[in-house]
């Protein structure tokens, strides 16, 4: 019975829960705006920034998007494509502004 | 559609719930590329207005609140949808849709009064990622809202109700992956300039 719900789309959470969740995310929202500030937070900034905003995200796609009880098909189906937009967001920005670009290494005598 | 007209793959899923999930994952690829560009181009602009002249962080994290808010009011739409509580179901969805034209109201007022101290598409690289992105973002807030008062159309008419909750729950996909968005763009525009 479960094995069949687990394949029809997952039993989703509870309303208890998705308040919860809710309060995390306006928790760490606040830290967010916090950090941005708070100059004692400035040279960690962009980690700490990331690591928030990477929170926020996993909880919304988690707990209101259902992945965490959904079939792992649907997280495959989402989680493929964002790994390969985060793979070609970073190939960009190494190439522009990465050290071994063409322009970088010229500038050096490697090329 | 009824319950009884729902197709489901061999793998024993709903044919909707994957075919949009698919959806969402092409998404991903046109906003990361977007976000892609806007980040290559940071800094590069040879004129102003630049970031931190113009955006106002306090304004946008409202904004940023009222999204957040508008998801919790759809997974409360979906969980009254399945246990059949059409009542609150219609309150949440109308919420929902409200909280969203509320962004797309602060959107409207944050271009046009950025398009008053001269930033434009054209002015500067700054101009062009910025408003193609978030007005690329905002174009999917409109579709959801659209969507969503159609629902709660439907539901006043009383055409929704328990059987059509994959309906809503798609919808809801399509709404949080709007507000996941948000939350990747307020990070990378606003906040780290």
């Amino acid at each position: 019975m479960a094995e069949a719900r687990q394949a029809a789309g997952g039993a989703h959470p509870s309303v208890g829960t998705y308040l919860r969740v809710a309060a995390v995310l306006v928790i760490l929202t606040v830290l967010e705006v916090g950090v941005f500030y708070v100059p004692a937070f400035h040279p960690v900034l962009v980690p700490a920034l990331v690591v928030l905003s990477a929170a926020k995200f996993s909880l919304v796609v988690l707990f209101y998007m259902h992945l965490k009880t959904d079939s792992r098909f649907f997280a495959f189906l989402f989680g493929a494509p964002l790994l390969l937009a985060a793979a070609v967001l970073v190939a960009l920005l190494f190439l522009f502004f990465g050290a071994l670009t063409l322009r970088g290494a010229a500038g050096t005598g490697m090329a | 559609m009824t319950h009884a007209s729902v197709t489901h793959t061999s793998m024993g899923l709903d044919s909707r719930k994957m075919a949009f999930w698919a959806f969402i994952g092409s998404e991903c690829l046109l906003f990361g590329s977007l976000i892609s560009t806007y980040l290559v181009y940071k800094g590069k602009s040879v004129v102003g207005p630049y970031p931190h002249d113009i955006l106002n962080i306090p304004f946008t994290s409202v904004s940023t609140f009222d999204l957040l808010m508008s998801s919790l009011m759809m997974v409360l739409a979906l969980a009254a949808v399945q246990r059949g509580d059409m009542r609150w179901a219609k309150v949440w969805l109308f919420m929902t849709a409200l909280l969203g034209m509320f962004f797309l109201g602060g959107q409207v007022y944050e271009f046009t009064s950025f398009v008053h101290e001269g930033l434009t598409l054209q002015r500067n690289l700054f101009g062009a990622t910025f408003f193609v992105l978030t007005g690329t973002h905002g174009a999917h807030v409109t579709v959801g809202v659209l969507w969503l008062l159609t629902l709660w159309v439907r539901a006043l008419q009383g055409k929704l109700g328990p059987a059509n909750a994959m309906t809503v729950e798609i919808t809801g996909l399509y709404w949080h992956f709007v507000d996941v968005v948000w939350i990747v763009i307020f990070t990378v525009v606003y906040l780290i300039q």
